[in-house]
């Protein structure tokens, strides 16, 4: 029995695996690698949870493989950095239940810091990579990625990227098969990687690679498509259909094992066209392998940079038939913002009229970093809020004891998510405390994880699948890690916000502060929305410089107004108007 | 039938995605492959949102270029002004009639250069109005589906395809408000037809 359904590559993924009789599902949420756990998590029949952190989860991971059950992890490609360290130790232990890593790069980075291509990881961590092109691959393929963890015994990384993650189309999903649980292996020579266990697997590891390798030669996952044989192409991934979308008559090798290569296929493929090209986003991983391996190519022409497109394939290729287009007209950005009434706007508000140096993160928070607000400074990977605040400090202290300066800089605040904060902010606060480091810490507490679509997280414990669960309770915890000023400030109340930073940053020794208020969005009722009194607005702007999408000033009445659909009645703008010009209407939204 | 191929943009919020749900729902019923590709990054914040849909006897690639688009439908002025430069020269435009000025432009940091509704108009634009229809017909939130009935005139799908797919994806209590809404979004393409006979 079957039926088709439009799925997005993560949905495919997830019904894959649950057809491949996934036991266990972990990971952590990160576009675009969001949705496939989440989809995993409605399966009655499949345990999932979110993990603080992308390493958590893949332990996690390990851990119910060696015990014998299937296990998809799944995380975003900077996730991956966090989970390298397990990675490239799993390469050497392998798996036992089959262990498959689904890891979707952000090539074009629509929303990420950077645009790194996971590609270079297996072949450096040893483990097998597939490659969809499509939501439908992504279903096949995650299908068979737990079989060939186990015939291979080691870790199999699914590599997906935005345009198949978030790519719909109609995939004909079957029934959950039966799998046996695999038997508790407890074998200290495959799972204790001390130098003496770790020297023999890495030899096992190159040995079985050797046979992996004929098996991708061999695989149908991998296949050369002779057409035209006046220009070949290997490509992988979206970029598949690119190239197919471009020009349907040349020649192509499509890669679906990208670790280890198909070389001696390629070899061949290569010796049946004229010319042979690599086309691949945002990296050179394809072009590196095959010059190593002393097959002739080109890069197509392409931007190294960035996402490509259909177009830019033609272009590579030195096609003149290009689609005639005007070029785009400049229209004013939009970027971005922080929420209506999201109740974290005044600690921005207030750091930003501090003009603090500010240490910031990734979630919403980084959305402080916008006009008008302009409250960060910095914003680098998850947890660099906490450690890079400390490292500012030091290096001032430092340059202020040797003389080479005598400029105060102004106060460095780290500001970081609930989330985050439990993800890596963790082991900053303990490293600062460790150090007897002095800065200042805010905890933007909005008891949920926001940004990839309110997941839950251990400081709010709520589970993935709505288990029973201990909350995290912040301050007790960082006074546990030897935080002696830890405090608990309302942040929708802007002077409170301003007195605890300024109290805070004064202070001689470390400091937490934790401003707790809920996401505006988690609950779906709100005040009376707020309205400007134009007798009594004098246009003077400072509401404005809240950055709050419900309100617009009037070049021409020089007045203030307040769209009151948009309006969440969190009454902030009231608290900055000196002439009390903005009140709350009647009616409840 | 050739490839076709619709974007879909607007800011977020508005149900861009919604709308490329049943598009891509009625394509596949009509027995079609089709791909939709979504770019909602940070979109839940208010950012510009594009959802690409793409249907035919065969199809690649999941994202388009400039120059090939053949109906852009935008759920705001600015978007649609955004993303004019995907069209191809037979492209037709459907553009809601409501301009969702960014930010920065509300509180008087930035403005916005040139005439975008001219700037649209040159490009033949039809501008439909497509929350005050929904309003009117008692579902506000289904300006989408006004956008959607105009766009179905222009794509060979039967009218009993995009009803059935209507009811089978819209919540129950707002079915009668979202079928009132394309049946007017249909009328207005309709009309559009008359005007240029």
């Amino acid at each position: 029995m079957s039926e088709k359904l439009l799925l997005s590559g993560n949905e495919a993924i997830a019904y894959g695996a649950w057809e491949a009789g996934v036991d266990i599902g972990v990971g952590y949420p990160g576009t675009p690698s969001t949705e496939t756990l989440e989809a995993l998590s409605k399966k009655a029949d499949v345990y999932t949870e979110w993990s603080p952190n992308e390493k958590v989860a893949l332990e996690v991971g390990a851990g119910a493989s060696f015990y014998g059950s299937r296990v998809l992890v799944t995380m975003k490609h900077v996730g991956l950095n966090v989970a390298a360290d397990p990675l490239f130790t799993l390469g050497y232990t392998g798996v036992n239940g089959g262990l498959v890593l689904l890891v979707a790069d952000d090539p074009g980075m629509h929303s990420s810091q950077n645009e790194q291509d996971s590609h270079n990881y297996a072949p450096f961590a040893g483990v097998i990579m597939l490659d969809p092109s499509d939501p439908i691959e992504a279903y096949e393929m995650a299908k068979n990625a737990f079989k060939i963890s186990e015939k291979f015994d080691t870790v199999v990384i699914l590599r997906s990227s935005v345009r198949v993650a978030h790519t719909k189309e109609m995939v004909e999903v079957g029934r959950r098969g039966e799998t046996k649980k695999r038997a508790l292996v407890r074998d200290p020579k495959k799972w204790v990687m001390m130098p003496a266990f770790a020297k023999i697997a890495r030899e096992k590891l190159d040995d079985k690679f050797v046979d992996i390798a004929r098996y991708s030669n061999d695989s149908k996952l991998n296949r050369a498509e002779l057409r035209d044989k006046k220009i070949g192409v290997v490509c992988a991934g979206a970029v598949y259909h690119y190239v197919r979308e471009a020009d349907s008559d040349v020649s192509v090798y499509k890669v679906g094992i990208s670790n280890p290569l198909p070389l001696e296929e390629i070899r061949s493929f290569a010796s049946q066209v004229d010319e042979l090209y690599v086309a691949e986003e945002a990296d050179d991983y394809f072009e590196r392998s095959l010059a190593t391996a002393g097959i002739a190519c080109k890069p197509l022409s392409v931007p190294r940079r960035g996402e490509l497109t259909p177009e830019l394939i033609k272009k590579g290729l030195g096609y003149s038939n290009l689609s005639p287009h005007e070029n785009p007209e400049q229209v004013i950005a939009r970027p971005p913002l922080l929420c209506a009434g999201c109740p974290h706007r005044p600690v921005f508000y207030a750091l930003h009229k501090m003009g603090a140096i500010v240490t910031g993160d990734i979630g919403c928070y980084t959305l402080g970093a916008i006009p008008p607000l302009n409250g960060i400074d910095t914003c680098v990977c998850m947890g660099a809020s906490v450690s890079m605040a400390h490292g500012i400090e030091v290096a001032d202290n430092l340059a202020k004891q040797r003389g080479e300066t005598d400029e105060v800089i102004p106060p460095v605040v780290g500001v970081i998510g609930d989330s985050t904060f439990a993800h890596s902010g963790i082991t900053g606060v303990i490293n600062t405390v460790y150090n007897g480091g002095a800065g200042t810490i805010a905890i933007l507490d909005n008891r949920i994880t926001a940004m990839t679509g309110h997941q839950g997280n251990p400081v709010n414990g709520i589970t993935l699948q709505h288990r029973p669960s201990h909350e995290l309770e912040l301050e007790p915890f960082l006074k546990a890690c030897g935080v002696t000023r830890v405090r608990t400030v309302d942040s929708t109340d802007i002077d409170a916000v301003t007195q605890a930073l300024e109290e805070e940053t004064n202070a001689p020794e470390y400091s937490v502060i934790i401003f707790r208020s809920p996401c505006i969005l988690l609950t779906r009722t709100w005040p009376a929305a707020y309205a400007c009194d134009s007798d009594k607005c004098r246009g003077c702007k400072i509401c404005t410089k809240l950055g709050c999408p419900a309100l617009s000033f009037d070049e021409i009445t020089r007045k203030v107004t307040i769209e009151a659909g948009a309006c969440k009645g969190c009454g902030l703008c009231a608290q900055v108007c000196t002439f009390r010009a903005l009140t709350q209407t009647e009616s409840e939204v | 039938m050739d490839t076709k191929t619709v974007l879909l943009c607007g800011v977020g919020g508005q149900g861009t995605i919604l709308a490329a749900d049943i598009l891509a729902k009625v394509a596949a019923a009509a027995g079609l492959k089709v791909k939709l590709s979504e770019v909602h990054g940070m979109a839940q914040r208010g950012g510009s949102v594009t959802t690409i849909v793409r249907f035919g006897e065969k199809v690649h690639s999941p994202v388009t270029d400039p120059g090939c688009v053949d109906a852009l439908v935008s759920f705001e002025i600015l978007e649609a002004l955004r993303n004019a430069h995907f069209l191809s020269s037979e492209g037709i435009i459907f553009v809601n009639d409501e301009l969702n000025e960014p930010m920065s432009v509300r509180i008087g940091a930035q403005k916005i250069e040139n005439d975008p509704v001219a700037e649209l108009k040159k490009r033949k634009a039809h501008f439909i109005p497509a929350t005050e229809t929904a309003i009117s017909v008692g579902s506000p939130r289904s300006a989408n589906v006004v956008l959607l009935g105009a766009l179905s005139r222009v794509l060979p799908f039967d009218e009993n395809l995009w009803l059935d797919v209507i009811e089978a994806r819209v919540p129950e209590k707002t079915l009668e408000g979202n079928i009132a809404a394309f049946k007017a979004g249909r009328g207005f393409s309709s009309r559009m037809d008359k005007e240029e006979r």
